[in-house]
């Protein structure tokens, strides 16, 4: 570890940052988290409020992980991160049931899984266990962002496609309804969710030469 | 790497449990009374809805406000009666918000809250709630009948964890609207309930809803709930309606 201080915004801690949401993404490059892209992602609000769950939990958790790294004993890090997950994703859940009850309800069970979310899991381990607070901060805020990134953008393409509406407000006209077009009632469905990440994931590719595999 | 003995790590992950339970069970007390409320709210609002009111509340200022004063102005009364249509000595919020466990019952020892709508002095609704299992998790809902105790003047239902698209549908106004209108006594004054069919039911018969494609258990836990929790209100209603 270096002695000299570092610039709180350093461009390695930029880095940190910005990697996750292009060329490290979790869900499209390490294709992490998947799960819960699939299920909450019928429309916007729910995504949105779990992305900012997911990022919560993820930057404390890698924070305290990290301020925990040099006590925690390696045979039982594994507990320890469980713990503090747990933890957090517990602590969330109460205060979305206190004070965004409807969106609790719509998340139900997806605000505990966060606790199986790999993403998390991941971060720590890797990174948190072996970093000082703020580079763990910045990369728990950074892979948090680039998961809810992906997340909002796949619950735009099928709320918008699925329902006609965005954040339950009607955006199609009604005069295409009369015209003949319907919802597409696919969109709804997980499966649907499979594509659109795998269509983000192409155009991403398509785009970044160097994060094609051969 | 730094070796840990093992009495470190057995004291270690003791202070972290003890802090961690400390921590959550002080948020959880404290959170509490607002998450109970929470849960009333969403009953009352529930009830509303089922006689067709309260369902811009999501637009209100104050949501709490403005559904805790609809209730009290439309919910005229609220009484609790038993399998036999006796009346109960109990209040029907608290039987409703612990109706789950009341479930658990038998039909008979069971008891069974009424709420009565009305808007100023005109026709009465009788809602009553029904709760049951569905294919992931619980069922629940609520039924209004029109003043002959007979005819659905409407009904709400929701789910836990029905599957998303399938089953999760018994929420949205187009599987819940047909309710309205249907009747739950035949001809003779049999108690036949509503009957949830698979590949649409005949738009004539008045005791008939289409069940959701896709979503058959979810739609005849429904029935069955529907079935379950109205039966014991039949001496009541008989009664009433013989008044």
């Amino acid at each position: 570890m270096s002695t000299e201080k570092e610039p709180l915004f350093s461009s390695k801690n930029l880095k940190l940052l910005s990697e996750p949401l292009g060329k490290s993404n979790p869900i499209t490059v390490q294709v992490l988290g998947i799960c819960s892209a699939l299920a909450v992602t019928v429309k916007l609000k729910p995504s949105i409020v779990l992305a900012l769950s997911v990022l919560v939990v993820m930057a404390v958790s890698n924070v305290a992980i990290s301020l925990l790294r040099k006590m925690v004993p390696p045979r039982i890090r594994i507990i320890v991160q469980l713990v503090v997950i747990a933890t957090m994703v517990i602590l969330v859940d109460q205060v979305l049931k206190a004070y965004a009850y409807d969106v609790s309800k719509q998340l139900s069970v997806f605000v505990g899984l966060i606790i199986t979310n790999c993403i998390i899991m991941g971060r720590l381990e890797a990174f948190a266990l072996a970093n000082r607070p703020w580079p763990a901060f910045l990369d728990g805020l950074g892979n948090a962002a680039g998961y809810g990134v992906i997340l909002i953008l796949v619950a735009f393409v099928r709320e918008l496609l699925g329902s006609g509406t965005l954040l339950d407000m009607q955006v199609i006209p009604q005069a295409f309804y009369d015209a003949g077009y319907v919802n597409n009632g696919m969109m709804i469905l997980p499966p649907m969710a499979l594509v659109v990440v795998g269509v983000i994931i192409w155009v991403q590719r398509a785009r970044r030469k160097e994060l094609i595999e051969d | 790497m730094r070796s840990f003995s093992n009495t470190y790590i057995f004291v270690f992950s003791l202070i972290m449990v003890t802090i961690v339970a400390v921590l959550l069970s002080f948020v959880s007390t404290q959170l509490k009374p607002r998450q109970e409320m929470n849960v009333q709210i969403e009953k009352k609002q529930d009830v509303l809805r089922s006689v067709g009111r309260a369902e811009d509340a999501a637009e209100a200022d104050d949501k709490n406000a403005y559904i805790n004063e609809e209730f009290g102005k439309y919910i005229t009364e609220s009484y609790v009666v038993d399998f036999n249509g006796n009346r109960v000595e109990a209040d029907a919020f608290e039987i409703m918000l612990g109706l789950t466990a009341e479930i658990r019952k038998a039909r008979e020892e069971r008891n069974y809250p009424v709420f009565v709508y009305s808007e100023n002095g005109g026709p009465k609704k009788y809602v009553v709630p029904v709760r049951g299992k569905g294919l992931w998790g619980p069922i629940w809902g609520y039924i209004a009948l029109e003043e002959d105790l007979n005819t659905i003047s409407g009904a709400v239902f929701d789910h836990k964890a029905e599957t998303p698209g399938l089953g999760s549908d018994i929420n949205t106004g187009w599987f819940q609207e047909p309710f309205t209108g249907k009747t739950i006594f035949n001809e003779q004054g049999e108690f036949v309930s509503v009957e949830v069919v698979k590949g649409g039911a005949d738009p004539s018969n008045i005791h008939q809803v289409d069940a959701i494609s896709g979503g058959t258990i979810t739609s005849k836990a429904l029935e069955e709930m529907i079935m379950d929790c109205m039966t014991g209100y039949v001496a009541h209603f008989k009664e009433l309606a013989n008044n």
